[in-house]
């Protein structure tokens, strides 16, 4: 029996899978077609820095890399938390909610202008538990009630930030609290404390995804369910534990997005939604499961900041933006899809 | 009228069919038999047009005729009732009868429902049944819903100008005995404007209705008969070949079984699938069951699976009593199944050789909390090795290898997770002859060291030649024991015998 050529037809997009320790190796392989379509968006990315550069110099001013840094800051953390879900070949719609409701608590238990509450530190700790607690809630509503997660995500996304639209009575609460606004504030080798904490979500992710039984388990899952059963693994429990785990990056964004805004108020998470799946998806995750992971993610988070900084340094329209945004979202899972293999999704 | 020339075809490097050449004459039922994986299927879609053969040629009427998709059978006459019922389940009588050629009933980009609805109606006079073709699908009987297909291929011959040929795909597989006698009796008063194909592993059935059977094995057409001409015995000697060769199933290696039970059920039930099995099987014992579709033989694997949990009855792993509700539970009492869709069950095809042999069990390749790539990597190595799995390393994804070779990954990964029993679930479906032989002789390994086993197979002669033991099921209750030793393996007749 030799390998099968038939088989190896259907697109490798190599394998991002469990592959981290063996990138390396595959980099320096004989290049293929199929290898040339897995680092597709570092090239996308790499095209995309030079072009804006050759359009705009000041693109690759080491202020305005800061400012994408900076920027890439929010959504990176998101969109670590949304690659678990969408490899598990879920979705979830809760970003923005459980993104608010970790703001929301954030703003109100630390110093604040609209209550004496001053509890400092624990005010962030507070918001990282609620926002995972909602991914648990959300986990336990999709696998015991059986509701589809877009569902499911879709209703906790608007329990959530009609929660902290209430609490925060309707009004945006100024977050007072110096110590938390020196994530945004404060500067560590010239880059604000907020990336650094990205950066650290991101690795975190990473050390999930590749070296913990819950990160294979989630891309078993996502690759082959009825294996994965088959196999002994838990599905509830991954599920569940998955999606506290989204919460635990959302909770953490929204805990950045609050201090680099100083208040949280009802449109803080605005938009979010969009482009962390965005960002999951032009990294090359398949929405299908199972393909793909943060690192692609990374890339992704990475495309989808500097283009809209170099249309904002080109001075393009908001909307036009948005539209050239939408447009990429559909190019990135059109040209991802082995197109062959699957039916129409419904 | 339409014939098959030399007809070959093969799928991923697997010969499914080989120079396979059939003749329909005009008002005639053609049998054909074989046992599963014999080829028969792949030789009517083919035949309707839905497959391409690699080589060979269809001929119509003395025309070489090229067939690019079922459209084009349909063109040409050709219809098919397929095994898994095509129907759509959420569509009414008359809208799945009509299904892709609604164009006859537009106006104006309007549809006639009225005009359709009477058309359908008779379509299905002309097999003289009457059913309501504004019911929804879902509603109706099987042997209703065979009908509506067979009022649906017979829509042909408002289209077609020749005669029909209409392929049965074991339309008698989901029908009860009266309801395969209204088939039949159908069938035979169309004879006179269409020729059929049957296609069933149902000897007597075929016989009853066929003019001229062919016996298909191994993806050739091993034999042709009027079926006048032979009794169902003497098909089935020729069906399932050549006589059991000791060595094909390694049974030199079948070792007496140890003393120790593993498996130990009595008196297991579930309700509406099967009852009062008893079955033990001992450590290093293979047990195989015998029965056709419908006999519980895989219900009693899936409730020791732990897919199904048994309703009646006690089922001891080791010696302790058990009440599986997830397979979960079953893997952690050291059961490994091996299933036959290795697509769907057996390995994620995204993942690599390594990440599919340690899914059940990665404790052995942690360290200090974290997956050690060092060791998985190692791990599956030596088991590459061990197995002589033809691959270039533990990296490739598993949807790169054969099947024989996925299926050794997915005993691998039992093996890393220390099962003492094995499920084999049709272990060997779809693998070519080499792949096959691979397999037994991994089994007989395991069997040696002390594995339990348990076999459902497509074939009996792979049931009685791997087993030490045999069980045949009817109806949901054993009907029969065998004893394999190796030299006194049980005939076939004897076990088909206890089967139907």
């Amino acid at each position: 029996m030799t390998i099968n050529a038939q088989n190896i037809k259907s697109i490798t997009k190599s394998k991002q899978a469990g592959a981290m320790p063996t990138v390396g190796g595959r980099l320096f392989g004989r290049p293929n077609l199929k290898q040339l379509r897995a680092y597709a968006p570092l090239l996308v990315l790499i095209a995309l820095c030079v072009l804006i550069t050759i359009a705009n110099p000041n693109f690759i001013e080491l202020r305005n890399l800061v400012r994408v840094a900076n920027s890439a800051a929010v959504p990176l953390t998101l969109a670590m938390g949304l690659t678990f879900i969408i490899l598990l070949g879920s979705i979830d719609l809760s970003v923005e909610g459980s993104l608010s409701v970790a703001a929301m608590v954030t703003v109100l238990l630390a110093t604040n202008d609209a209550n004496a509450n001053s509890f400092g530190w624990l005010a962030v700790i507070a918001a990282i538990a609620a926002s995972t607690a909602m991914g648990f809630v959300t986990g336990v509503i999709q696998t015991f009630l059986r509701i589809p997660s877009f569902m499911a995500t879709l209703g906790v996304w608007f329990i959530g930030l009609g929660i902290s639209v209430y609490m925060l009575g309707g009004s945006a609460v100024r977050l007072m609290d110096p110590s938390i606004r020196d994530l945004a504030l404060m500067r560590v080798l010239g880059l604000p404390v907020a990336v650094w904490v990205a950066l650290v979500a991101f690795l975190l992710a990473c050390g999930v995804q590749y070296y913990t039984r819950l990160g294979r388990h989630i891309m078993a899952i996502g690759g082959g369910e009825d294996v994965a059963e088959l196999s002994g693994i838990n599905l509830r429990r991954v599920r569940i534990m998955a999606f506290s785990l989204a919460g635990f990056f959302f909770g953490i964004a929204g805990v950045l997005a609050a201090a680099q805004l100083g208040r949280s108020d009802a449109v803080i998470a605005d938009g979010r939604l969009f482009a962390a799946v965005t960002a999951v998806v032009v990294g090359g995750t398949a929405l299908t499961g199972g393909e793909g992971g943060v690192v692609n993610t990374l890339i992704g988070v990475l495309i989808v900041t500097v283009l809209s900084n170099g249309m904002i340094l080109l001075g393009i329209s908001p909307y036009v933006q948005q539209t050239v945004q939408g447009l990429m979202i559909i190019a990135a899972v059109a040209l991802s899809l082995d197109r062959l293999r699957l039916k129409i999704v419904k | 009228m339409l014939t098959a020339n030399e007809i070959s075809k093969s799928f991923a490097g697997v010969h499914a069919l080989k120079n396979v050449s059939l003749d329909i004459r005009p008002n005639e039922v053609v049998g054909l038999i074989g046992e599963n994986g014999a080829g028969k299927s792949t030789l009517m879609r083919i035949l309707a047009g839905t497959h391409q053969p690699d080589g060979g040629t269809l001929m119509l009427d003395g025309q070489p005729l090229k067939l690019r998709n079922a459209r084009d059978g349909a063109a040409h006459g050709i219809g098919m009732v397929f095994q898994e019922q095509s129907l759509l389940l959420n569509l009414s009588v008359a809208e799945n009868i009509y299904l892709g050629q609604e164009d006859q009933f537009v106006r104006f980009g309007v549809m006639n429902w009225t005009r359709m609805r009477a058309a359908a109606k008779r379509q299905l006079a002309k097999i003289g049944v009457d059913i309501d073709v504004t019911a929804r699908t879902s509603e109706l009987t099987f042997a209703a819903r065979q009908m509506v297909e067979l009022a649906k291929a017979l829509t042909l011959e408002e289209t077609v100008s020749r005669p029909l040929v209409i392929l049965l795909d074991e339309p008698t597989s989901v029908l009860s005995g009266s309801d395969i006698d209204v088939l039949f009796k159908r069938v035979r008063s169309l004879k006179s404007r269409a020729s059929f194909v049957f296609v069933s592993h149902r000897l007597d059935e075929v016989l009853r209705i066929s003019d001229r059977v062919y016996t298909m094995k191994d993806g050739q057409v091993v034999a042709e008969h009027r079926a006048s001409d032979i009794t169902g015995p003497e098909l089935h000697e020729i069906m399932v070949g050549r006589g059991l060769q000791a060595s094909y199933y390694k049974e030199n290696k079948q070792l007496p079984p140890r003393s120790e039970i593993v498996v130990d059920a009595s008196r297991l039930c579930i309700n509406g699938a099967f009852h009062d099995v008893d079955l033990q099987i001992r450590a290093g014992e293979i047990v195989g069951i015998a029965g056709v579709v419908g006999s519980g033989r895989e219900e009693v694997t899936r409730a020791i699976g732990g897919f199904l949990t048994h309703t009646g009855g006690t089922l001891k792993i080791n010696g302790e009593a058990v009440h599986f509700r997830r397979p979960q539970q079953a893997v952690r009492k050291s059961i490994g199944y091996i299933p036959r869709e290795r697509r769907v069950e057996g390995l994620v095809m995204f993942l690599s050789i390594a990440e599919n042999i340690t899914l059940a069990d990665l404790s052995s390749v942690m360290r200090n909390g974290a997956i050690d790539y060092g060791r998985e990597r190692k791990l599956a190595s030596d088991w590459i090795r061990r197995l002589r799995i033809k691959a270039p390393g533990p990296d490739i994804a598993c949807r790169k290898l054969s099947g024989g070779n996925q299926q050794k990954v997915v005993l691998a990964r039992w093996m890393t997770a220390g099962s003492r029993i094995l499920i084999l679930d049709h272990p060997t479906r779809g693998l070519d002859v080499g792949a096959k032989e691979e397999v037994y002789e991994l089994v007989r390994e395991l069997s040696s060291q002390g594995v339990a086993i348990l076999l459902i197979s497509d074939t009996l002669e792979e049931t009685i030649g791997l087993s030490h033991r045999v069980l045949v099921m009817r109806d949901g209750a054993v009907t029969a024991h065998f004893d394999a030793a190796p030299g006194r393996k049980p005939d076939q007749v004897d076990l088909v015998r206890a089967m139907v």
